[in-house]
């Protein structure tokens, strides 16, 4: 059983898939940025945005339904922004009945305001990673000036990460295999020595790719690697590019002026 | 599903985006930035044309090793962030790098952590987790002397303070941005970590063990002399007393609680005495509370410091008495 599941690209032809990696990591963090500057509130700018990020995905055609599923990954954190409906001090702070807390109206705006840009920045950024291939992503990040060393290091780390997962997987299958459960009695041992295990396996699945980026130093250095990686030169944008890269970057900037000024 | 299989989000310490203010995104950006430069020359010297082969496997490895969990009682399961392993086993600025690349592509292609919070991210997971992890494994195993059992007793200290260390640190950023309360995120989160960490801990110790027995040169080969060594372990307890001071001044207001006690006339009556023994303080609640929180944070980082390594002794002794 192999990993496959993990890449999170949907291969599809459309005017979003087809964009320069450049263009698309450009604009989502400034479409990141801009949810991130619009102040509490302001609910209409919130919503322009959810209007511009709706738009993207149906261009994208990945379909709506599986990007909102993504993007719902992002709302246990929530949980840790909860609190702040009873901490903001205010003079409409409704007592709960019942309880020595009180719902502040301010505490609530803000905390609406968070769910509102979270939610936004991971639709942008899920869209990103369902159009985008992810060695695209790398190289695209290469020509923005992220250090090469670690452009490199995950460009490794994709092209093993199904390999040391599948490897993963096979022990925790074995590890199942071998832990019988009699009816009536308790399996699995005591909380240490379950610990002890999945630490062994740890360990082991430690060496095996430690012994394997070895062999493939060994490897790579048997062809003519010398520790400098090497790029392909990054190809000129196109007019479709720059139009589409111009235009929804300055509707952002636009945006992102106009919601702070009011 | 699978998604969800291999993110298990061991730590519960991926804050996505929109949770932070800007102030405060600005802030980890500049540290994280400055760490990972440093970190990027200092592995270009000590690995030279392996830095990228070794890393990016080893990067890899973290990912997995992420999936491997066990039961810990009804239905809830103890996972594994790998920052300490990584930190003892390859060093801490080698494992600064394998962390940042697991945290940015859990960020970039999961939507595990937010792009722009990504700075804050590595910051707690890549860099203060390593940092602080190595320090408090060479501490203690300074301390310990160079046994078999002391790298395993100084590896679950490490592991332990590296999940505690990035929690505090996560639940800091929200409090200064303002998105959840310090009197409530940080007693919940270093709480919460504090339970988590030891299934690290253990975890950690697992793996140790078994590389000790087939690779100790792995283990042997990453200690630095001496003298940088203790360079660590001063920075690892700098960085957790640095978490101890900035605890009380993340609060812009008082926080939830505190505002329930001031609602029912509790702070009042908890500060008449204090009024009377220095009457002459014109505010004498807040210079004190912010002070004498600061010194109950290092207090306690010193305290938990002196338990581990008092425990590890005691353990020794007894281990000497039995042979």
């Amino acid at each position: 059983m192999h990993l496959h599941a993990l890449d999170t690209y949907l291969p599809g032809d459309s005017l979003v898939h087809r964009l320069d990696p450049r263009v698309k990591l450009v604009l989502t963090v400034l479409f990141i940025l801009t949810a991130a500057l619009i102040p509490d509130r302001a609910w209409l700018f919130f919503g322009l945005l959810e209007g511009l990020i709706l738009a993207a995905v149906l261009v994208s055609r990945v379909g709506m339904g599986i990007v909102q599923k993504r993007s719902a990954l992002a709302l246990p954190f929530l949980l840790a922004a909860v609190t702040v409906i009873f901490a903001r001090p205010g003079e409409d702070a409704l007592p709960l009945p019942g309880t020595l807390w009180a719902i502040s109206e301010a505490g609530l705006w803000r905390f609406l305001s968070i769910v509102a840009r979270s939610y936004l920045s991971i639709q942008a950024a899920v869209l990103l990673a369902a159009t985008t291939p992810f060695p695209d992503l790398l190289w695209g990040m290469r020509a923005l000036r992220v250090p090469r060393v670690l452009v490199a290091v995950g460009g490794f780390l994709y092209r093993y990460l199904f390999v040391l997962a599948d490897e993963a997987r096979r022990m925790l299958q074995a590890r199942e295999a071998r832990s019988a459960a009699p009816e009536g009695r308790k399996g699995g041992g005591t909380l240490i020595w379950r610990a002890r295990v999945t630490g062994a396996m740890a360990g082991t699945l430690f060496l095996r790719a430690y012994e394997r980026s070895e062999r493939i130093w060994a490897a790579m250095v048997v062809r003519g690697y010398d520790g400098e990686v090497r790029v392909l030169s990054a190809p000129l944008l196109r007019p479709v590019d720059w139009h589409v890269g111009v235009g929804a970057g300055l509707l952002l900037l636009l945006l992102m002026v106009v919601a702070r000024v009011l | 599903m699978l998604r969800s299989e291999i993110l298990p989000s061991p730590a519960a310490m991926h804050i996505p985006d929109g949770f932070l203010s800007l102030g405060v995104l600005l802030a980890c950006w500049v540290l994280t930035l400055i760490g990972i430069g440093i970190a990027l020359a200092r592995t270009r010297k000590t690995l030279g044309e392996r830095q990228v082969p070794v890393m990016g496997v080893l990067a890899a490895f973290i990912f997995a090793a992420q999936m491997l969990n066990f039961t810990i009682a009804g239905g809830t399961s103890g996972h594994f962030l790998g920052a300490a392993l990584a930190a003892i086993l390859l060093g801490p600025w080698a494992a600064m790098l394998t962390m940042t690349t697991v945290v940015a592509i859990q960020a970039l292609l999961f939507q595990d952590g937010g792009l722009l919070a990504l700075g804050a991210n590595v910051l707690n997971m890549a860099i203060l987790g390593p940092v602080v992890a190595y320090g408090f494994y060479r501490g203690v195993r300074t301390l310990l002397g160079n046994r078999r059992v002391s790298a395993l007793i100084a590896g679950f200290v490490g592991a332990w303070i590296s999940i505690v260390v990035a929690a505090i640190a996560c639940a800091l950023e929200l409090g200064f941005s303002g998105t959840s309360p310090i009197g409530i995120a940080l007693p919940a989160m270093a709480g919460i970590h504090a339970l988590i960490g030891i299934g690290e801990g253990l975890i950690t110790v697992g793996a140790l063990a078994l590389v000790l027995v087939t690779r100790p040169d792995l283990v042997e080969a990453e200690r630095a002399p001496a003298p940088s060594g203790m360079r660590w372990v001063w920075g690892g307890l700098g960085i957790a007393i640095v978490l101890a001071l900035l605890s009380p001044l993340a609060s812009p207001h008082p926080d939830g609680l505190e505002r329930v006690a001031e609602d029912l006339g509790f702070i009042e009556r908890a500060q008449e005495p204090l009024y009377e023994v220095i009457p002459d303080y014109v505010f004498p609640g807040i210079p004190n509370e912010v002070l004498s929180t600061i010194a109950a944070g290092v207090v306690g980082t010193l305290i938990v410091y002196g338990i581990a390594v008092g425990l590890a002794a005691l353990f020794q002794r007894r281990k000497q008495a039995i042979t």
